[in-house]
C-alpha cells in the first residue's frame, strides 16, 4: 500500500472521524429499526397499539435512517477523505465543514422525532416536512461547496474518477431533493406538495430512483473507486471504462424513475421511455462493477486473507446482481408479476445491504486505523467474523423475500377456470408469512455484524499508541500455508 | 403534448442515446495516446489507472441494450407524440364511462391492451355463466358447482364488508340468518345485489331532544324484551314512537319497502346496547350496499345470489 503523499498535506481528518463514527452508530440504529419492524410484520402485537410505534411510523423512520443516517454519513466521511487524499488538498469551507456534520446531524435527529410522531409529506425517501426540508438543502448546498472548493484547491493535474462520482452525486441529490420537496407550507409541520397527481407521482419517482441511483450508487461508486485499489493495492483496471461507464451511468439513470409507475395513470410514452432507459442502464452499472474487481488482477490471494477486501469485493458482486435484477425488473411483462411484491423489497436490500453497506463496511475498516493513527483494527478476526454475519444475513434475507415475492406474484395473479381469482388477498399474506420470519432472521445477523463492528472500532480509536502496529500478528492475517 | 414538447422529448431521447453511444464507440479504441494495458501515467494517493480496453462481451452486451431500446421505441410509444409502428397503447385513456369502456372492449382491434385482455377474459368466461344465468336462483343454490364459483365471487368481492364466513359485523348484515331487511326471497336479494341499497336512519335527536331519546330508546328496548326497564319512560316512548312507525311499523317489526329492520327481535344491525341503540336514534345512520351489476354483471350477480341465498337456506 502506497502511502506516499499521506504526509505532505495537513489532512482535514476531524470532520472524517465524526462522520466515521456516526456511520458505524446510525447504521446500527437504522438497521435495528428494520429488524424490529421486520418483527412486526411476523409478530403484529410489536406494533403495542401505540401510534409513534406502528409499522406504518416506523417504517419511514427506518428507511431515512439507513439511507440518509447511515449511507449519508459514509459517503460524508468517505468523501472528505478521498477528495483531500486525491487532490493532495486540506479540505476548503472553514466553518461550512462542521455545519455539514452538525447540521446533518440535526437533519437525522429531527427524523427520528418527526416521523414516530406521524409529521410526514407522505412522499416514499422523502418523508420529511418542509423546515427539515430546507435545513437539508441548506447542508447540502454547504457539502457542495466543501466538495467543489477542495477540488479547486487540489494539486493533482486530474481530477481522480471517484471525485467524478462523489460530485455527481452532490449535485445531482441537491436538484432531485429541491425540486421533489418544492411545496406550500400550511403550518409548520404540514405542507402540500405543488404538483398535481400524475405528476407528482412522476416527479416522485424521479426522485426516489434517483435517491437510489445517485446517493446509494454513484455515490458508493466513489467510494468503491479509492477503496478497492487501495485496499488491494492495484491499479484501477481501465481508465477508458471508468469514463465511457461514468458518462452512461450519470445520464441514463436520471431517466429511469417511470419504471416505479407501470401500468398507473402516468402516460404510455413515459413508461416506455422508463423501461428502455433503465435496460439500457444495465451495461453501464455494470461497467463500475468490472472495473472493481478486474482491479483485483494480479491480487486475488490477498482475498484470502483480508477480511476488509472480502467486504469491498462481496459488495460488488452483489452491487452486479442488483443491477441485473433491476434492468429485468423494469420490463413491463415481468414488473407485472414482481411490482407491489416482497420482491422489490428484496431487490432494494441486495442493494442496500449487499452493495451499500457493504461496501461502507469496508471502507469504514480501512479508514478507522489511519485515522486514529493505527496499523490495523483491534480485531481482525471480528472483522472476518462480521463478514460471515454481514453475507449470511444479505443471503437470507434476499432468497426469503425473493420466494415471497414470485409467489405472492403468482398468487395474486392465479385465476380459475372460471375467471375468478384463486386466493384471496389474506391467503396469499399467510402464505409469506414463514419467509418474513426467515427475513427477520437475517435482519439479526446483518445487526449482530454491525454490533461487532462498533465493538472493533471503539476498541481501536481507545487503544493505546503503538499497541496495533504489529499488521501480522493475527492469525486470520497471517499467509496460510498452501 | 403539444409538437413543441414532443419534439423537445424526441431530440434528448434520440440526442442522449446517440451521444453515450459515440462515446462508447470512442472509449472502444485506444485514443489515449498511451500503449494499452500499461498506466495512465497518473497517480491519486498511490492510485494508477491503467488504459485497459473495454471488455468486448461488455461492449456487445451494451450495443444490444442500446439496439433493442432503438426497437422498442419504433415499435411502442415513447418519442413525444409518436404513438409507435404498432399503435399500441395500455388503455383507452379518454375513455370516462362504463358505456364507453364496453363499446372499446367489444370493438377491440387488439393493438389497446386493456380492451384485448377484457375482450379475451369475456370471450372466455362468459359461456360459463350465461349457462348458470338460464336456471333461477333457488335452483342454482344447490348446483355445487355454482356455489364454488358464488363462493370464490363473495370472497372477493363481499368479505371486505361481510366477512369471509358472511357473519357481518356493526353496520354489515350477518348473511347466514334468516334476518333479512330487504328480503330474503332469491328475487329480493338478486336485486339487492344488482342495484345496492341505501338504508337512511333519520337523525332525531333535534326532533326529539335529549329526554325523548332517552324514552323512545326505553320503549324500543322493552320491545325485545329487555327487562328492568324504567315502565314510566316506556310508556313515554311509546306515546313518542308514531315517528318511528312511518318506517318500523307500529308494532316495530320493521318494512322490507324500505329496508327499515325489525325491532322485536334480537339482531342489531349497529348493535343492541343501549348506548348503540341511542347513538341510533340520536343521530340516525347511513348503511350504503353497493351496485354490483355496474361491476360484476348480471351473469356473475346471478351466480353470486345463489351462493347468498344457498348460506341462509343449506337444504333444498
Amino acid at each position: 500500500m502506497s502511502e506516499t503523499q499521506a504526509t505532505a498535506v495537513d489532512y482535514n481528518y476531524n470532520v472524517v472521524r465524526q462522520f466515521t463514527v456516526m456511520t458505524v452508530i446510525w447504521g446500527i440504529v437504522g438497521m435495528a429499526v428494520g429488524v424490529f419492524i421486520a418483527a412486526q410484520l411476523y409478530w403484529p402485537a410489536l406494533n403495542f397499539d401505540v401510534p409513534w410505534l406502528t409499522y406504518s411510523r416506523i417504517r419511514p423512520l427506518h428507511t431515512n435512517a439507513v439511507i440518509f443516517a447511515f449511507g449519508g454519513c459514509a459517503l460524508f466521511a468517505t468523501s472528505y477523505y478521498v477528495v483531500q487524499r486525491t487532490c493532495q488538498a486540506k479540505l476548503f469551507g472553514g466553518w461550512l465543514i462542521p455545519f455539514t456534520f452538525w447540521g446533518w446531524q440535526l437533519v437525522i435527529l429531527s427524523a427520528a422525532i418527526t416521523l414516530p410522531l406521524g409529521i410526514s409529506t407522505a412522499k416514499e425517501y422523502a418523508e420529511l416536512e418542509w423546515p427539515i426540508d430546507i435545513l437539508i438543502a441548506l447542508v447540502w448546498v454547504s457539502y457542495g461547496v466543501v466538495f467543489f472548493g477542495t477540488i479547486i484547491k487540489r494539486q493533482t493535474s486530474h481530477i481522480y474518477v471517484a471525485n467524478w462520482f462523489y460530485g455527481a452525486f452532490i449535485i445531482t441529490v441537491a436538484v432531485l431533493h429541491i425540486v421533489n420537496s418544492m411545496a406550500i407550507p400550511v403550518s409548520l409541520w404540514k405542507s402540500y406538495s405543488i404538483y398535481p397527481g400524475a405528476v407528482d407521482a412522476m416527479v416522485q419517482w424521479w426522485y426516489g430512483h434517483n435517491a437510489v441511483g445517485f446517493f446509494l450508487t454513484a455515490g458508493f461508486l466513489g467510494m468503491m473507486y479509492y477503496f478497492v485499489p487501495k485496499q488491494a493495492g492495484r491499479p484501477v483496471y481501465s481508465y477508458r471504462l471508468s469514463i465511457i461507464h461514468f458518462w452512461a451511468l450519470v445520464s441514463i439513470y436520471i431517466w429511469a424513475g417511470p419504471h416505479h409507475l407501470h401500468y398507473t395513470a402516468l402516460p404510455d410514452w413515459t413508461q416506455s421511455l422508463g423501461m428502455v432507459m433503465s435496460l439500457i442502464l444495465f451495461a453501464p452499472s455494470w461497467g463500475g462493477m468490472i472495473n472493481g474487481i478486474m482491479t483485483l488482477s494480479g491480487a486475488w490471494h490477498k482475498l484470502r486473507h483480508d477480511p476488509v477486501l472480502r467486504f469491498l469485493i462481496v459488495s460488488l458482486s452483489f452491487y452486479g446482481m442488483s443491477t441485473f435484477e433491476g434492468p429485468m425488473m423494469s420490463i413491463k411483462t415481468v414488473n407485472a408479476l414482481s411490482h407491489y411484491t416482497d420482491w422489490t423489497v428484496g431487490h432494494v436490500h441486495s442493494g442496500a445491504l449487499g452493495w451499500v453497506a457493504m461496501v461502507s463496511i469496508g471502507a469504514v475498516y480501512h479508514l478507522i486505523p489511519v485515522l486514529f493513527g493505527h496499523k490495523r483494527m483491534f480485531s481482525v478476526k471480528l472483522i472476518n467474523t462480521h463478514f460471515w454475519l454481514a453475507t449470511i444475513g444479505v443471503v437470507l434475507y434476499i432468497v426469503a423475500m425473493w420466494i415471497a415475492g414470485v409467489m405472492q406474484g403468482l398468487m395474486w395473479s392465479a385465476v380459475n377456470a372460471d375467471g375468478t381469482l384463486t386466493y384471496s388477498f389474506v391467503e396469499a399474506l399467510e402464505a409469506t408469512k414463514p419467509y418474513y420470519l426467515v427475513r427477520f432472521i437475517g435482519g439479526v445477523f446483518f445487526v449482530a455484524g454491525m454490533l461487532l463492528m462498533a465493538y472493533n472500532m471503539f476498541k481501536t480509536i481507545f487503544a493505546p499508541k503503538g499497541t496495533l502496529d504489529d499488521v501480522h500478528e493475527e492469525p486470520a492475517m497471517a499467509p496460510q500455508a498452501a | 403534448m403539444t409538437s413543441f414538447w414532443s419534439v423537445v422529448v424526441t431530440l434528448i431521447t434520440l440526442g442522449s442515446i446517440g451521444a453515450f453511444a459515440y462515446l462508447l464507440w470512442v472509449c472502444a479504441t485506444n485514443r489515449m495516446g498511451k500503449p494499452e494495458g500499461e498506466s495512465m501515467g497518473h497517480e491519486f494517493d498511490g492510485i494508477e489507472e491503467l488504459n485497459s480496453d473495454l471488455p468486448k462481451w461488455w461492449t456487445y452486451m451494451f450495443v444490444v441494450t442500446i439496439l433493442f431500446g432503438l426497437g422498442y421505441l419504433v415499435l411502442f410509444p415513447g418519442l413525444g407524440n409518436f404513438s409507435g409502428v404498432l399503435n399500441w397503447t395500455s388503455a383507452n385513456k379518454q375513455i370516462t364511462s362504463l358505456e364507453e369502456s364496453r363499446a372499446a372492449v367489444a370493438n377491440t382491434n387488439g393493438m389497446v391492451q386493456y380492451d384485448q385482455e377484457v375482450s379475451d377474459a369475456n370471450a372466455k368466461f362468459a359461456p360459463i355463466f350465461e349457462a348458470f344465468a338460464a336456471q333461477p336462483v333457488a335452483e342454482l343454490a344447490y348446483n355445487e358447482e355454482a356455489i364454488k364459483i358464488g363462493k370464490r365471487l363473495f370472497l372477493q368481492n363481499c368479505s371486505q364488508c361481510h366477512g369471509s364466513d358472511a357473519g357481518g359485523t356493526t353496520g354489515f348484515p350477518n348473511l347466514n340468518d334468516d334476518k333479512w331487511n330487504w328480503g330474503g326471497s332469491p328475487e329480493k336479494i338478486k336485486e339487492t345485489i344488482m342495484h345496492g341499497r341505501v338504508a337512511a336512519m333519520a337523525a332525531w335527536g333535534d326532533v326529539l331532544g335529549d329526554e325523548g331519546v332517552d324514552a323512545v330508546v326505553e320503549y324500543v328496548l322493552s320491545l325485545s324484551g329487555r327487562r328492568g326497564l324504567d315502565v314510566k319512560l316506556v310508556e313515554l316512548g311509546k306515546s313518542k314512537f308514531g315517528l318511528c312507525a312511518a318506517c318500523h311499523g307500529p308494532d316495530g317489526t320493521g318494512n322490507e319497502m324500505f329496508g327499515a329492520p325489525d325491532l322485536t327481535d334480537q339482531t342489531w344491525l349497529y348493535g343492541g346496547s343501549r348506548l348503540a341503540i341511542e347513538e341510533s336514534v340520536r343521530n340516525g345512520r347511513a348503511g350504503v350496499m353497493p351496485a354490483w351489476d355496474p361491476i360484476l354483471g348480471e351473469d356473475k350477480v346471478h351466480v353470486l345470489s345463489a351462493y347468498v341465498f344457498r348460506l341462509s337456506n343449506p337444504n333444498k
